[in-house]
């Protein structure tokens, strides 16, 4: 595997970890392979581990320590797979994660269709991020990827582009969740260009080290590690340019519930649940939850003059 | 009254039915404290033990609903010696529901607790419907039966009807999308509902039904 040295524009160089210290973390993880494998979902067979530089973690690596991989693979919101937290790991091990392709056409000088291969061979680093649940929860993950950025550069967006639509895979055959209405199938999501072409937001191929596990949205999903998780969309089959702000999934359920921009907004409750605070995943105590998730240094400037009350 | 049916009656009727039935109701709490303490709540115990809580809350609210239905359908009289214990369970889950919410999901944090209860709808309604049990348990002792005097108080715990729509409707309210689990709870209220209404509607006293009257259960 490619080993890249990537800094994130936000970190040092002193901030890289040296890899040493990812391979030692990794073959912890090796060593405890066997254990997790028991409770935690079918990783992506005969794929090979990432060996990777992380280029961005929490500052306070106590406070923000990396959640459990079981937590990470047993606790999910991915409703093809029913709404159960603990669906997804049982029954996502079912989508076929090959071949897979993803179209990313649209307002595009030269639209195109990428095979997972070739999305492999994007230049991959290890980011830590915090995740934050629109259900009040949060877990901390080690993601591997490359920036949305790198792909949508490829396929050279025209000046007519100015937001991105996403869409999850749609396979009855392997997705019990879908034949109740819970949502309007197959997921949508959409970011605006200036947010999908920040350096922290990510196309995630990759967790823990390992190739991403199917709960977890095989086999590349988006991480926004600014938004709610729902923004973050799995099992991505199709990426857009388009002109106009794109209907996004649950936004179409709930529009007063679930906004388009959804940033993690202490001040700002959902009608169901108040967004002050949050459970990391195995903690006892709730906390403060941080206004952008705690990234506002790096991307509240995108919103500078907006009233996050009304783009909620 | 046929042999099964007598050989039921005398089982129900016996000195043992109720602690069973006692011991049964408890299965649920025993079986998730059980799992509590052995990491089998999965990576969100809070949320999962105040998931089941209010789970079992629901479940036996619709068993006491059912009581009632269960006998026109079957003609066992002797079930009705069991509605007060379910329904109390029913609440007694309820309260757990609500002491695992404030006390663990919260930690105490009143301010918090009081801004969901005025603001987040489904938060409103299930206090409501908690309420309603609170009074129903608190009048459910004989004595208190006679105090209010059999009018009032069959007027009363009508109310088990309400806390019934409240339950079901936090239960909607609260999943995100349109889930099917809640629906199977507001279908089993309707249909004990209708039991009722089809019962009342005959006027006939139950126990005389004729073979191939019989009101669907499903």
């Amino acid at each position: 595997m490619l080993i890249v040295s990537k800094a994130a524009s936000h970190l040092s160089e002193n901030e890289v970890t040296p890899r040493g210290h990812v391979l030692s973390r990794r073959s912890v993880l090796a060593g405890g392979a066997a254990a997790l494998a028991m409770g935690s979902a079918p990783l992506q067979a005969g794929a090979t581990a990432f060996t990777v530089q992380t280029t961005v973690r929490p500052t306070d690596t106590a406070a923000d320590a990396v959640t459990p991989l079981k937590s990470a693979t047993t606790y999910n919101n991915f409703y093809e797979f029913g709404p159960g937290k603990s669906d997804p790991s049982r029954y996502a091990g079912k989508l076929p994660l090959r071949p897979w392709q993803v179209v990313v056409d649209g307002e595009a000088g030269k639209p195109a269709t990428f095979g997972i291969d070739d999305l492999l061979r994007f230049p991959l680093e290890e980011r830590i991020y915090r995740l934050r649940c629109v259900e009040g929860w949060s877990m901390v993950i080690p993601w591997t990827g490359f920036p949305l950025a790198e792909l949508l550069k490829r396929v050279e967006p025209t000046a007519k582009a100015r937001y991105v639509a996403f869409q999850t895979a749609l396979d009855p055959q392997s997705m019990p969740g879908v034949m109740y209405p819970i949502l309007d199938w197959p997921y949508v999501e959409g970011l605006r260009l200036d947010e999908a072409m920040h350096p922290l937001t990510l196309m995630a191929v990759g967790m823990y080290g390992d190739p991403l596990p199917s709960p977890n949205g095989a086999p590349i999903r988006l991480v926004v590690p600014w938004k709610y998780g729902f923004k973050s969309i799995k099992s991505v089959v199709r990426i857009t340019l388009v002109k106009e702000q794109p209907p996004t999934a649950w936004n179409r359920l709930q529009p007063d519930e679930y906004g388009f921009y959804a940033n993690v907004n202490p001040e700002v409750s959902h009608p169901r649940w108040s967004q002050a605070t949050e459970r990391r995943v195995g903690d006892f105590f709730r906390r403060k939850t941080l206004p952008f998730n705690g990234y506002g240094d790096e991307v509240a400037a995108l919103y500078r003059g907006m009233d996050l009350r009304t783009y909620y | 009254m046929s042999p099964a049916k007598t050989a039921l009656t005398v089982a129900l009727s016996s000195r043992w039915a109720k602690p069973a039935v006692f011991a049964a109701a408890l299965v649920p709490l025993g079986w998730t404290v059980w799992l509590a303490f052995t990491d089998g709540l999965g990576p969100e115990p809070v949320a999962e033990a105040v998931r089941q809580s209010g789970l079992w809350a629901i479940r036996f609210l619709m068993l006491a609903l059912a009581v009632t239905p269960l006998r026109i359908v079957t003609g066992l009289p002797v079930l009705a010696r069991f509605r007060r214990m379910i329904g109390l369970f029913a609440f007694f889950y309820a309260l757990l529901h609500l002491l695992t919410y404030v006390g663990i999901d919260q930690f105490f944090d009143w301010t918090a607790v009081w801004l969901d209860i005025v603001k987040r709808p489904y938060i409103t309604i299930g206090m409501g419907g908690f309420v309603v049990l609170l009074l129903l348990a608190a009048t459910s002792t004989a004595g208190m039966v006679r105090r209010l005097g059999g009018r009032r108080w069959r007027a009363l715990h009508k109310g088990v009807f309400a806390a019934g729509v409240a339950g079901c409707l936090h239960y909607v309210m609260l999943v995100k999308g349109w889930q099917p689990a809640p629906f199977l709870y507001v279908a089993i209220l309707l249909v004990l509902v209708g039991v009722r209404l089809a019962a009342a509607v005959r006027s006939r006293p139950p126990p005389h039904r004729r073979k191939g009257e019989r009101v669907a259960v499903t």
